[in-house]
């Protein structure tokens, strides 16, 4: 696979037929584990640790109704005495011999991704759009250094960083709050937006904002008006990745916040149904929390291939 | 770059010059926010200095600097550096932060003698240079090979490229959690497709020490070489196709152009996948975590993991600082040599 | 998709609920925040608990944290001084830290004002949940949950005549469960590999699991009876000779036989939830467990009722078992500590505890457990009464967190991993605790 070569004449119909079998058949293989996901999220708790492992078992939504509800379980008599299931998720838990005791925390934990995700995300390529395009255009005393201390922020373990910002939250009060960690991921991500942008900012001829300028423009409105719309693609780029950490981030998540705050990934793992992981929850929840990810980004496919070529490496 | 870009950007200026006129002599504040800006002095003047084709300097450019760059350097100082800097100055102490008033005693370079002394540590150390070598060579030769293919741009091949990205997009943490549930030796896939395969069915990917450590190379590996493809197809992507119009005039053989001109063109992106997959592996948590929680025993305890563990559930919060301080100086040191790299691969 | 819309009304729907409840929740000032373990028993609190909210009118909420998490979480928030909880059923081995930093209020002025007498609750879990130091009288939470660990068994499997006979045959005695952990051990090994009904089945699940805690629950019992000290009865924290004595390397050493014999492929990382999947999944024939799971097993459609039997702990040198539970406390930063004490007043009432084990929680008040009767109510009341009578605990001091994960990495090290010798297991931890209680001062360096 490695020694296949790459010809810029149109390859051969063969070597494009190896070359399709050889990706088809490894994105089929990597995507086996993602629709086992899928596929569980519709099993019950029974079938899903059936062993030998069941491929085709009787769907059921009782995944996606343990994900948003919190059940007790009830003797046998006291079933029977109950007013006949309203709704029919209250039949499908009848059904496992409990009750709906009321909503999960499943609805609130999303709500906060969101709004910590996109917040931060927002933030993050705002702020970095402004310093990208100040690094790429004035000149900055010590410009190397500085960007290199921004990439190096993103050195630290973030257990690391958890530390000094848990007491320094603690002391403050920002303690499980949405503000706090939006504030934290944003600058988590700066670093990374900082560097994607100013490579594209680079990439923008300067001749257009000079000859914005030369006809009366401040810098400021050549920024806005012509340079912006040039760097869309390196934002739309930019905001999705920022957006997949945020997202998808865990460590700072699970130490800095608890009740009010806490975002999905530190939650899904812990679905626990009667004793036992509820993997039907939480493949429910997985699929739920990928959806808007793998959207943006399908939306956004374009942009991500140029994306990934930034200012590092061109001269 | 295409053409396109000159005429989009050049006609909505032209349009615009004609409200000029009515704002001309208003003065530039610059310390009004940059929200407010407004055309400073008159455009005539603007034009007398346009004529040369440069471009204003002077006051705006500068505060314009500042105030970009402003934000993102007080933010980076608040939450980067100062608590750095504090752990810098905790990891001299015995501080612990699960009991905020006991004594607080200067300890110097204690706690960093204790760490480096610790066999544990060691272990932890070895645990997580495995871990980098082996995830980010499979990932490189994976991602390599998968970009080369895709490269070859053959039909419904944009389709196959976004769908072998699903996997990076999963949050790391659900990932552990669901390769646990896979690598389990009963109700799991993996143990049973191996099987089907012919491969024997009754090892334990988790629960042995030999195999646990390539579970989590697997498992990252599956995760991340969609990320590395994208980099280095970008790499291939911007090859300027003249070299190997070139050099198929030259009657170069395959091997000659992969060998001379491919790699070498692709070569900064692929350091520049190493340098970010190192970056962040080193941090590695939250996939290995739920994989695995460090074991069996210690195998695949990884540096982060022992961090974390010193840090939020002992509270030895001195002594985790002093190993967060040295596991940063070696992630900085590697990429400063990366980086290095980088620019001396660039200057050809 | 009709399937579709259903789902994304019923978030709808859940969401306004949410937003209606939270809303409610605010304009009421009467509401106390329950922190505890997300598992069956909490269940069980908040239908006992409903009766508290009808007599006085205080709205409760909860906030359940499943057990892998639950201390990390739950630390975090006291150490932040966090406003979450009002009333916290924290683990035993929490006490120490609690007390001394002041989590907790002391509960000694409350108890005598209103009644409450220690003496009315079972002594080991006097001395297990409420007391700090260890046996004085100072009070810190009230005994809410007894528990230990104890062992289910598939009575089915044991009744069946031909597994009797070669049972018999084989170990020259009745297929029953094992009284020493000799006996436990060939049973085991009997059912390891064997078939039944077209499955293949293995002989035990047991506590391993390396994050938390699980491998210590697991391993101390074994150890205990052995006859392991921790230290010195007559000189406090003198470990040497005790933790690394021959006793506690034999009982590692057993553990280690028995992970080896007798558990399932792939069971290196248990704790409750998995021991509970592998028993109700029917691969075991015998599962250790805290005893608070009895009642859920008990009702499970799979391997419940007459399926089910219990044991305690087999013993080698002495019967022991290791302690679970918790109490009850009142979290020192809580803004409503008046309307906490209430919740604990109601709590300690003789009938209450009643209907607290009647509903499936393990009450440690004396008066529910000498009823006549008592015994007979569930198939786990013997159980838990026995257990309760030979329960041994970890440390709780202050750096328990320390001595804990400590005795994770050594254990899981040599029993999961196979690494090194238990004797040098053992001299790890000595060495490990040795230097955390320097580090406390409660050891001259």
């Amino acid at each position: 696979m490695k020694s296949t070569m790459h010809s810029p004449l149109e390859p051969t119909p063969r070597a494009k037929a190896f070359a399709g079998i050889v990706v088809i058949g490894y994105a089929l293989i990597s995507l086996i584990p993602l629709v086992w996901i899928l596929m569980t999220s519709f099993r019950t708790p029974q079938d899903a640790i059936a062993y030998p492992p069941q491929v085709l078992t009787q769907p059921s939504l009782i995944g996606y109704v343990n994900l948003f509800t919190t059940r007790s379980r009830v003797g046998a008599q006291e079933l029977a005495a109950l007013p006949p299931p309203v709704t029919w998720y209250e039949g499908l838990v009848r059904e496992q011999q409990m009750i709906v005791a009321g909503p999960s925390r499943f609805a609130d934990r999303y709500l906060n991704s969101v709004l910590i995700g996109f917040g931060s995300t927002f933030l993050s390529v705002l702020l970095g759009t402004l310093a990208a395009y100040a690094f790429s255009r004035f000149r900055v005393p010590g410009k190397d250094d500085l960007l290199f201390f921004i990439l190096s922020t993103r050195m630290m373990p973030p257990i690391a960083v958890a530390i000094p910002v848990y007491l320094m939250y603690r002391a403050v009060g920002l303690s499980d709050t949405h503000l706090g960690l939006i504030l934290l991921y944003t600058v988590v991500n700066l670093s990374l937006a900082v560097w994607l942008l100013k490579g594209f900012m680079d990439e923008i001829p300067r001749e257009y904002e000079e000859a914005a300028m030369v006809d009366g423009y401040t810098r400021f409105q050549a920024f806005v008006k012509v340079v912006l719309p040039q760097a869309a693609t390196g934002i739309a780029t930019t905001a999705i990745f920022c957006l997949i950490f945020a997202w998808n981030e865990y460590a700072f998540a699970l130490l800095l916040t608890s009740g009010t705050a806490q975002t999905s990934p530190p939650f899904i793992p812990t679905i626990i149904g009667e004793g036992g992981l509820d993997w039907p929850a939480m493949a429910a929840g997985t699929t739920l929390f990928l959806l808007p990810v793998l959207v943006f980004t399908v939306l956004l496919r374009k942009h991500l291939l140029r994306g990934i070529t930034f200012g590092a490496i061109r001269k | 770059m295409s053409a396109i870009p000159l005429t989009t950007a050049t006609t909505p200026v032209r349009t615009e010059l004609v409200e000029v006129p009515s704002r001309v002599g208003e003065r530039f504040d610059p310390s009004s926010s940059s929200g407010q800006a407004k055309l400073s002095t008159n455009g005539e003047r603007g034009r007398a200095l346009g004529s040369a084709g440069r471009h204003r300097q002077g006051l705006s450019d500068r505060a314009l600097a500042w105030l970009f760059i402003g934000p993102t350097v007080l933010l980076l100082l608040a939450f980067n550096i100062f608590p750095l800097l504090w752990t810098i100055w905790l990891s001299f102490t015995n501080y612990r932060a699960n009991r905020p008033g006991a004594d607080v005693l200067w300890v110097g370079l204690g706690n960093y003698a204790r760490v480096l002394n610790d066999e544990a540590i060691w272990e932890n150390m070895r645990a997580t240079a495995h871990f980098l070598c082996f995830s980010i060579t499979l990932q490189l030769l994976l991602g390599f090979g998968l970009a080369l293919m895709l490269n070859r741009r053959f039909k419904s091949h944009s389709f196959w490229s976004t769908a072998i990205l699903l996997p990076m997009m999963l949050a790391p943490a659900v990932v552990g959690t669901f390769w646990k549930y896979f690598f389990e030796p009963q109700y799991g896939i993996f143990n049973y497709i191996v099987g089907f395969f012919g491969g024997r069915g009754s090892f334990t990917m988790l629960g042995d020490a030999q195999l646990s450590p390539w579970a989590i190379v697997l498992v990252d590996t599956w995760m991340w070489t969609p990320y590395v493809m994208l980099l280095l197809l970008a790499g291939l992507r911007s090859i300027p196709p003249y070299l190997y119009e070139a050099a198929e005039i030259d009657r170069a053989s395959e091997w000659t152009k992969f060998w001379r001109i491919t790699l070498p063109m692709v070569m900064p992106f692929i350091i520049l996948a190493v340098l970010f997959r190192l970056i962040e592996n080193f941090k590695m948590f939250d996939l290995v975590d739920q994989l695995t929680n460090g074991g069996p025993g210690s195998v695949t305890e990884l540096a982060s993991i022992k961090l974390k563990r010193e840090a939020f559930e002992k509270w030895r919060t001195g002594y985790s600082s002093a190993l967060a301080i040295i596991l940063f100086v070696a992630i900085y040191g590697l990429s400063l040599v990366t980086v290095r790299f980088l620019d001396r691969v660039k200057q050809r | 998709m009709k399937s579709l819309n259903r789902r994304s009304t019923l978030a709808a729907a859940l969401l306004a609920a949410l937003g209606l409840a939270s809303g409610a929740a605010q304009a009421q000032t009467r509401q106390l925040t329950l922190c505890w373990a997300a598992w069956d028993p909490a269940n069980a609190l908040v239908e006992l608990s409903k009766d508290f909210t009808a007599q006085t009118g205080v709205q409760m909420k909860y906030e359940f944290v499943p057990w892998p998490n639950f201390a990390q979480r739950m630390l975090n928030e006291l150490n932040s001084k966090g406003k979450l909880c009002d009333l916290l059923i924290g683990d035993s081995q929490w006490i120490g830290s609690a007390a001394t930093e002041g989590h907790y209020i002391q509960l000694n002025e409350f108890f005598d004002k209103n009644g409450i007498k220690m003496s009315d609750f079972m002594p080991a879990t006097v001395e297990g949940y409420s007391t700090w130091p260890k046996g004085t009288k100072n009070y810190w939470a009230l005994p809410a949950m007894g528990d230990a660990v104890a062992f289910t068994y598939r009575k089915d499997w044991f009744a069946r005549p031909e597994l009797q006979a070669e049972f018999k045959s084989k170990y020259n005695r009745e297929l029953a469960p094992p009284a020493t952990w000799d006996e436990f051990k060939q049973i085991g090994q009997f059912f390891q590999n064997r078939t039944i009904d077209g499955k293949k089945v293995y002989g035990a699940a047991l506590y391993t699991e390396r994050g938390s805690e699980g491998i210590t629950m697991g391993v101390t019992n074994v150890m205990y009876a052995y006859g392991m000290q921790y230290d010195n009865p007559k000189k406090p924290y003198d470990m040497k000779g005790f933790i690394n004595g021959p006793e506690a390397v034999a009982g590692l050493k057993f553990y280690k036989e028995l992970f080896d014999c007798c558990t399932p492929p792939g069971h290196s990382n248990a704790y409750m939830t998995e021991d509970l999947d592998s028993y109700k999944s029917g691969q075991v024939a015998m599962q250790m467990n805290f005893i608070a799971f009895f009642p859920g097993i008990a009702k499970d459609p799979n391997v419940g009722g007459e399926k089910t039997g219990f044991f305690t702990m087999p013993k080698a040198k002495i019967a022991a078992a290791q302690l679970g539970g918790q109490g009850i406390s009142v979290v020192k930063y809580s803004d409503k500590k008046e309307l906490a004490l209430e919740y604990i007043k109601w709590f300690a009432q003789p009938a209450v505890q009643q209907k607290w084990w009647d509903a499936g929680g393990f009450s440690c008040h004396n008066a529910v457990l000498s009823k006549p009767g008592f015994e007979k109510s569930t198939s786990y009341a013997p159980v838990f009464l026995d257990s309760m009578k030979i329960v041994k605990d970890f440390w709780q001091e202050p750096s328990y967190a320390q001595l804990l994960l400590a005795m994770q990495k050594r254990t899981h090290d040599y029993v999961v991993a196979g690494k090194g010798t238990p004797q040098e297991a053992m001299d790890g931890l000595l060495k490990d605790w040795t230097e955390v209680f320097k580090e406390d001062g409660k050891i001259k360096p």
